[in-house]
């Protein structure tokens, strides 16, 4: 098997609280190909956000600490590698786009400067070659009449307009990675398609590699071709998009999954209760022995409490980490 | 169809226009910048010299504000005066928003030890008192123009360093300084690109306030003759003349009617600038 574009292992990052060291990240694994797009869910809080940050070296330290493990890019590890050469890698190899495209753009310059600036940055372009970059990315992204737009201000475009923008800042160097943190969380349901489809077809064109970060299963169903499901900092399943989707072990994943509202034509007359998974995550700083869900999990065991599952095959490159699955047992 | 947006820039003037009192202040202002500045150039006089007898009223034998106690003339002085005034406010201020500045911005970027560090030396500063400090470093120093814009920019700079700090700590925590970092930006072009066009609004309405404080300060301090006695300035004028106050009123209350209205142009100007960055500010 040849090395895969990106590689993370053993990742552990912790934060040092008030209230102790929270283990924010504990142990994540995965690798990804050129191309391909990973979706991480999990609730608000479960360290999806963290795992994107780690990897654009970004960590807020101190508070925060890497503890262990590796991002390994095209086989460099990032962790090891200098905040000098990392600043290199952010923008031009290992892109990212944020949640609230409402305040991600700096209001004082315009679209076309903010845009130029990376490239400026990593390529050494001209100011003017480098404005011309930004049209095209512009065009690229599918903003109408990009030669204007390109002077305007943040303010005078609308939500799904900046998160085009902030797309093709993203994208302006070309990046292999591009690391997606809810990217569509703040925009309307018409205008979150159509990013998705802007997203996919920029991947088919370029043959980045996505990694969708999400609490929606209906993004991870549209974009992903492997999901991995995160849990109060850990990987708790993992497969390809299929897999989770329709044959979901962990009892988290399941649950999850059930709580995707379905549009019902005709409602009877007593609506269908939403689903929930009753509790909360619970706080990283005390996690205790047993398995991080076990207080919210309908299939708890006595060894739940006590012992920490590890990870069990389940299916071909489909791992789940819960005690049912162990024997390969579903339900 | 399409609505036509102005530029920041065209806005930011429209909403500046539209402030009467800011307007005619502006006005106020460049012809005391313009008088201070040419007028000296082609009169061909030294405000030191005797011109007449002592002690005359405005207005008689051609002497327009009148002589003072030596019997030179007051409306050369106040000419002259203004150049220091102006010179050495401008000079402080701009000393003092360096200095604010470049410890703010670093101590709200930073935070951590940096920030401590800095803070605890603007405690320092921000309790000696501000006149006796200055009077003090003159004192040591030359009484010369050089120590006197450096004395007042030493004891004022606080104010601006806590403003800045306080702006760079709100401005560091935004998406969009994550969203330069994330594509590769260094510190020090966060810093001096990004967060500080956008902490610039209140800085600039401070820049404008300290100049009106710094000419004050450095009446304050000619008054006390704290100053080089061989430049004319507008606190040394209402100094050297505050023993005839009573039979010359008129060397003391032009000196000062001059300090008051430069002083009050430039805090209406400070005035409109805040208007104009926020609009939003002046409709309650």
């Amino acid at each position: 098997m040849t090395t895969p574009l990106l590689d993370v292992s053993d990742l552990q990052v912790e934060f040092r609280t008030r209230r102790g060291v929270a283990r924010v990240l504990d142990g994540i694994d995965f690798s990804l190909g050129a191309g391909e797009t990973l979706g991480i869910v999990g609730e608000s809080g479960c360290g999806k956000s963290m795992t994107a940050l780690s990897i654009m070296g970004l960590v807020p330290q101190p508070p925060g600490r890497i503890a262990a493990g590796s991002i390994k890019l095209k086989g460099e590890d990032l962790l090891q590698v200098g905040e000098r050469r990392m600043r290199a890698v952010r923008g031009n190899e290992i892109s990212m786009i944020f949640q609230e495209p409402m305040t991600s753009l700096n209001p004082v310059f315009s679209v076309g400067d903010q845009i130029a600036e990376t490239v400026i940055e990593h390529e050494g372009l001209s100011r003017r070659d480098a404005m011309d970059r930004a049209t095209e990315m512009l065009r690229a992204v599918k903003i109408p009449a990009p030669e204007q737009r390109v002077r305007e201000y943040p303010h005078q475009l609308s939500g799904g307009m900046r998160q085009r923008v902030m797309i093709a800042m993203a994208l302006a160097c070309r990046p292999q990675v591009l690391i997606a943190d809810e990217p569509t969380t703040a925009l309307d349901v018409t205008v979150q398609a159509q990013v998705f489809d802007l997203l996919k077809e920029l991947q088919e064109n370029t043959g980045t590699t996505i990694i969708l970060i999400t609490h929606d299963m209906g993004a991870i169903a549209e974009m992903a071709d492997r999901v991995a499901v995160m849990y109060a900092g850990r990987i708790i399943e993992s497969g390809s998009v299929s897999d989770i989707l329709e044959d979901p072990h962990h009892p988290y994943t399941r649950g999850l999954i059930s709580c995707v509202p379905h549009l019902v034509p005709d409602p009877p007359i007593q609506r269908p209760t939403l689903l929930e998974i009753p509790g909360v995550v619970p706080p990283l700083t005390d996690l205790g022995k047993g398995c991080a869900f076990e207080p919210r999990c309908g299939n708890r065991m006595a060894r739940c409490v006590s012992e920490k599952p590890s990870n069990f095959e389940v299916g071909p490159n489909h791992i789940a980490g819960c005690w049912l699955a162990e024997a390969g047992a579903s339900t | 169809m399409k609505v036509k947006v102005e530029r920041p820039s065209v806005e930011f003037l429209r909403m500046y226009l539209r402030n009467m009192a800011a307007v005619v202040a502006s006005v106020v202002f460049f012809i005391i910048i313009i008088s201070a500045v040419f007028v000296p150039l082609f009169l061909d006089v030294d405000p030191f010299e005797i011109v007449w007898a002592p002690i005359t009223p405005p207005g008689q034998e051609g002497f327009l504000l009148g002589t003072d106690n030596l019997g030179r003339s007051m409306a050369n002085q106040i000419l002259f005066g203004a150049r220091t005034s102006l010179a050495v406010g401008g000079a402080a201020a701009t000393i003092t928003l360096v200095i604010g500045l470049l410890v703010g911005s670093l101590a709200g970027y930073y935070r951590g030890w940096v920030d401590e560090m800095l803070m605890r030396v603007t405690e320092f500063f921000q309790v000696l008192p501000p006149l006796l400090l200055s009077m003090v470093l003159v004192a040591l120093f030359s009484p010369t123009l050089e120590t006197v814009v450096f004395a007042i920019g030493v004891v004022s700079w606080t104010g601006v360093a806590r403003l800045a700090r306080a702006e760079f700590m709100r401005i560091r925590e935004l998406e969009y300084v994550k969203a330069a970092r994330s594509i590769g930006s260094s510190d020090g072009r966060i810093i001096w690109r990004i967060i500080l066009p956008n902490a610039l609004p209140p800085l600039i309405v401070t820049a404008a306030l300290t100049v009106g404080a710094a000419i004050l300060f450095e009446a304050a301090l000619s008054f006390l003759g704290l100053s080089d006695p061989n430049v004319m300035s507008w606190g040394k004028i209402m100094g050297d003349n505050r023993d005839y106050l009573l039979e010359a009123p008129w060397t003391v209350i032009f000196p000062g009617l001059a300090i008051f209205v430069t002083v009050l142009t430039i805090n209406l100007i400070g005035d409109g600038l805040n208007d104009a960055f926020n609009p939003k500010l002046r409709e309650r």
